[in-house]
This record gives structure tokens, C-alpha cells and sequence, in this order.
């Protein structure tokens, strides 16, 4: 399977070009569960009425990275929002046409289940300011069902260690995750999230609020993370969607324009609009 | 330049003098706002706690004539009407402050909060009078549950305004948070957003409880008074405010100084019921929020 996935990668395949869609083969068609964990099939949001976004088709595969471009109010915190649900809350946001999750709608899914499977890192850092750094982690399991402790000082191990946190709060666990700096907070959020174990995770602008050594560490987290995870990244800096991602999408006025392999964008992008937004003509 | 530079000492003499005046003014209105509080107190500690004693605490009160005597009841009545007066205007009070601000955005939460806003301006009597014409007269008899009634009644403004300002200061990013964990909403309502506000809400339950405690005027027609022990809470109840009543207006010496004693006993009750609340539902982490 992971071969499959380097051969695609390295196929320049470019998922919003229907003709390379219908190219595919029907050998491809059948592991198709297998290669892509979200698409997205006219995905529109509005708000009171207002569209944000329309007609969103991408598709997004296992083990990679896509960055999300465009510039501010163009809808890419909104597109990466409705994938798990959270413009659920949002009062007049109305989210039609249809994302699947392996190929399964998720309207099939329960909402709850869509939240665990498609976790998500905020702008801000928001750990839970009541609770231990430890407490933080298992939040999203001790809230969710029992545990044993055993299970439980597992996970919270394993979840720092990947999101490269273990080093230094080892030896603190249990002291309030409010006593974290900024980028060891983030962190201490991706940890979260990965604690319970999704597919996906959705990380919105994780690095603008962070200072460039923190934003360092946590680009080497998701290069890390790629192995096990699907990652989509919305973000404002360029330099970071070129240094990460493995894909690449622009979205521009609520329209994705161009969805391609990360270095076709930024050396030889199909569209006028992104070669214009890349080299920094306006945004 | 220099003709700026020296405009400008000039002028600071004379802002600082305004600065002076300002400041005075300000510090002697917060000393006017402390000072009856802190004579109260002090006038409260020195005449109450020169006739306190033991018995105070232990005995029923005795009739005119005879020494001695105490407030044992009138002790248990209040922690009584109190403890029922919470057990139902706190969990109505929270509940309600939760739908407010978490659940509902409609024309019916804007009406809950007008409501609840006037019914904190009621005037203690007219809950008392309420009281009676819902619990009194249809079981024909004074009881504590009816001035539990009342009490609670008048704790359901102060909390639900609370819990409501409270969970407003959550961030929102806390509660987006919560949710993309996959946390169901109710959980996260409970777990989490509650529970980051708890240490603001229990000020303010504190402060009904507070408030509650020492009301007078609404006791006085439904747990009424007793100067026995109450078998049930079915009958009237005794309580310190009441009784604290009962003595001022009456023209002996002996119990004027045992309503001096009921008051200060009264204020320490309260300031102890506060310690235990606050030291039992001490966060570890509370911020000074």
C-alpha cells in the first residue's frame, strides 16, 4: 500500500483535473477506499445566506501533507472547519454537498465518531486551563468512556513523545498545562489530539500565533506525524506551505483554484491567479 | 522648542495638583464605602460576642424573667432553610444560566434574562408573600419548606446572572476544542466549560447563600419561627434572622444582648460557610480569574 502511495505522489497526480480523474485504472478505482481518506464532492458553506465557499471538489490522500493557501477571507479555515463538523456551533452556517471519510459519507457516520476520526489543532493554543498537562492529554478518552490507568499512562507518553513534548514535562505531568509556554502549549494540543487516535488531522494556521523556533519544532512534528496520519494545514505563510506539504491547494475568494503537487504550485502553477498570489502580487 | 518644553512644566505643577485632588476624592469615597461595613462588623463582634457563651449554641431560648437560654434552634432552622433553600435555587439557578449562554441564542433566552433580572429586583417581602400564597395557604400551615422555598426563590437571580456572566468569559476556543476531541456537547458543557468557570460560579453561589441567610422579611410568614425544636420540616421552623427580629423589637435588656449575639453569630456563620465551601471545591489550578 505505501508503495502505491510514493508511485501516486510521484505521478504528479492532480486530483481536480477531471481528465486525469477519468485516467485512472480500474485497478486504481478498486483500492480507491485505501488512497483516499477525505474527499469532497461540491462542498459549499454559507453563512446567513452569504456563500464562503462553493464548490469544493479535492481529494485527499493517506500519509501526505496538503497545505491550504490563499489569502485572509478566502475560506480556508471554513473549508477545513466543515470536514469535522465544526460549523456545527456556528449559528447560520449551512454546509451542503458531501464529504466522505474512506469513502463513506459522513453523514453515515456519527458526529461525535467524524470528531474522533478527524481530530484538529486551533490558531491559538487552547489547553483545557482547568485541567493537569496529563489530564489535557486523556481528555479526549476520560470523557469519552472509562479507561484503565495503565492504558491511559500509555497513551499520554506516547502522545508527548510524538508531538516531541515528553522531554520536558515528563517530569511534571501533573502540573496545570497553563504553566506551558505558548509553543509547548500547542504542542501539549497536538498531543491531545493525537491521543485519541484519528486519521486525519486538521491543523488551523497551528504556527501564527508561535515564535519561529516553536513553529520549527512543530514542523518537524508533522513531518513526523505524516507517517501515521493524513494532515491538511491551513496556513498563511508560504514559506511553511513549500517547507511541509506535500500537496498543495489555493483557495481564492471561496473557490479552490488550483489543487496540485507543493512544487508544481509554487514553480509552475497552471493557473494566472496563483502564480500571482505565489511570487506575491497581491494577498 | 524651549517655548513647548516649558509650557509643558508649567503645566505639569498644575497637573499634579489635579491629579492630587482627583486622588483624594477617590480614596475618601473608598473609605466611606468601607467604613459602616468595618463599624458593623467591629460594633457586631464587640456586642455580640461579649454575650455569647456556650449555652448560646446549645439551649432553646428561655421565657422572659429567666437567664440564660440560647439560639441551638434558630442555629439549625437557618442551616436548615438555607440547605433547602439551595438544594433548589442552586441547581434551577445554574441550569438556567447554562441554557442561557450555551444553548440558546432566541427570543426565550433574552427573556429568561429580563426575567431573571427582575425578579433579583423584587423586594424580598413580596417572594415571602409569594411564598405563602403557593406553599402556606394550600398546606395550610407554616413550614420549612416554605421559607426553603422562599430562600431559594431568592437565590435563583444571583446565580443564574453569574453562572451566566461566568460562562461567558469561557472562550469559545475552549469549547471548539472540547468538541473536536469528539467530546459530546453535554460533556463538554458539564466537564469542561463549567468546570473552567466553577471557581467564578462558586463566588456567586456564595453570595446567594450569603444573602439568603440573613433574609428576614420572607421568613416571617412561611417558616415563621419557633421557639422549640422542629420535630419535621413540615412545621414552622425557628430561624437566626427571625429570632434576631423577635428580640430587637422586644423592650428587655437581656434579650437585646441576645440579639446582638444572634447577629454576630449570624455574620460568622456565613464567613465560615464560605471557608468550607471555598477550601472543598479548591481547584489546583484555579487562576486568579
Amino acid at each position: 500500500m505505501s508503495e502505491l502511495i510514493l508511485d501516486n505522489i510521484d505521478n504528479n497526480y492532480v486530483s481536480v483535473i477531471p481528465a486525469a480523474e477519468h485516467s485512472t485504472a480500474a485497478v486504481e478505482e478498486s483500492h480507491e477506499h485505501l488512497k483516499y481518506t477525505v474527499e469532497t464532492e461540491n462542498l459549499a458553506v454559507s453563512f446567513f445566506g452569504r456563500e464562503a465557499i462553493s464548490d469544493i471538489n479535492i481529494k485527499y490522500r493517506s500519509n501526505t501533507i496538503t497545505a491550504i493557501i490563499g489569502p485572509s477571507g478566502c475560506g480556508k479555515s471554513t473549508f477545513l472547519r466543515a470536514l469535522n463538523f465544526m460549523h456545527d456551533l456556528t449559528p447560520g452556517a449551512i454546509v451542503s454537498g458531501t464529504i466522505k471519510i474512506h469513502g463513506k459519507d459522513i453523514s453515515e457516520y456519527d458526529m461525535t465518531d467524524v470528531r474522533r476520526r478527524v481530530g484538529m489543532v486551533f490558531q491559538k493554543p487552547n489547553p483545557f486551563p482547568t485541567m493537569s498537562i496529563y489530564e489535557n492529554v486523556v481528555a479526549g478518552l476520560t470523557l469519552h468512556k472509562r479507561h484503565k490507568k495503565s492504558h491511559l499512562d500509555e497513551t499520554v507518553e506516547k502522545s508527548l513523545m510524538l508531538a516531541g513534548l515528553w522531554e520536558e514535562t515528563k517530569d511534571r505531568l501533573k502540573v496545570s498545562a497553563m504553566a506551558l509556554s505558548g509553543g509547548q502549549q500547542q504542542r501539549l494540543c497536538i498531543a491531545r489530539t493525537l491521543a485519541i487516535n484519528p486519521e486525519i488531522i486538521l491543523f488551523d494556521e497551528p504556527t501564527s500565533a508561535l515564535d519561529p523556533m516553536s513553529t520549527a519544532k512543530i514542523e518537524e512534528t508533522l513531518h513526523i506525524l505524516k507517517k501515521d496520519y493524513t494532515i491538511v494545514i491551513v496556513t498563511h505563510n508560504m514559506q511553511q506551505a513549500s517547507r511541509v506539504s506535500d500537496y498543495t491547494s489555493f483557495f481564492f475568494l471561496g473557490k479552490l483554484i488550483e489543487h496540485s503537487k507543493t512544487r508544481t504550485i509554487f514553480t509552475s502553477p497552471k493557473q494566472k491567479l496563483t502564480e500571482e498570489y505565489v511570487i506575491g502580487k497581491f494577498g | 522648542m524651549t517655548d513647548y518644553y516649558s509650557m509643558i512644566k508649567n503645566n505639569s505643577g498644575r497637573r499634579k495638583i489635579k491629579s492630587r485632588i482627583m486622588l483624594t476624592l477617590c480614596v475618601t469615597a473608598a473609605m466611606l464605602a468601607i467604613l459602616p461595613l468595618v463599624y458593623i462588623f467591629f460594633y457586631t463582634t464587640i456586642q455580640g460576642a461579649s454575650s455569647l457563651n456556650l449555652e448560646f449554641f446549645t439551649e432553646l431560648p428561655k421565657p422572659v424573667g429567666e437567664t440564660g437560654g440560647g439560639m441551638a434552634n434558630a442555629i439549625v432552622g437557618t442551616l436548615t432553610l438555607v440547605g433547602l433553600g439551595s438544594l433548589f435555587g442552586i441547581p434551577v439557578g445554574i441550569m438556567a444560566g447554562i441554557y442561557v449562554t450555551e444553548y440558546s441564542k432566541s427570543l426565550f433566552a433574552n427573556i429568561i434574562k429580563f426575567v431573571t433580572d427582575v425578579l433579583s429586583g423584587i423586594p424580598s417581602i413580596i417572594i415571602g408573600i409569594f411564598a405563602y400564597g403557593v406553599i402556606v395557604i394550600p398546606m395550610q400551615r407554616f413550614s420549612a419548606y416554605a421559607g426553603g422555598f422562599a430562600l431559594g426563590l431568592l437565590m435563583i437571580p444571583t446565580v443564574t446572572r453569574i453562572t451566566e456572566e461566568m460562562l461567558k468569559l469561557v472562550p469559545h476556543t475552549i469549547r471548539e476544542a472540547a468538541l473536536a476531541l469528539g467530546i459530546p456537547r453535554w460533556k463538554t458543557t458539564i466537564m469542561i466549560v463549567l468546570r473552567t468557570a466553577s471557581s467564578g460560579i462558586i463566588t456567586g453561589i456564595l453570595l446567594a447563600i450569603a444573602r439568603a441567610a440573613g433574609e428576614t422579611a420572607p421568613l416571617l410568614f412561611t417558616s415563621f419561627g419557633n421557639s422549640f425544636w422542629s420535630s419535621s420540616l413540615d412545621g414552622p421552623i425557628a430561624s437566626i434572622p427571625v429570632q434576631i427580629f423577635n428580640y430587637a423589637i422586644s423592650p428587655y435588656d437581656e434579650w437585646h444582648r441576645k440579639a446582638w449575639a444572634g447577629a454576630f453569630v449570624l455574620i460568622a456563620l456565613v464567613f465560615i460557610v464560605s471557608l468550607i465551601v471555598r477550601l472543598a471545591t479548591r481547584n489546583k489550578f484555579s487562576q486568579s480569574a
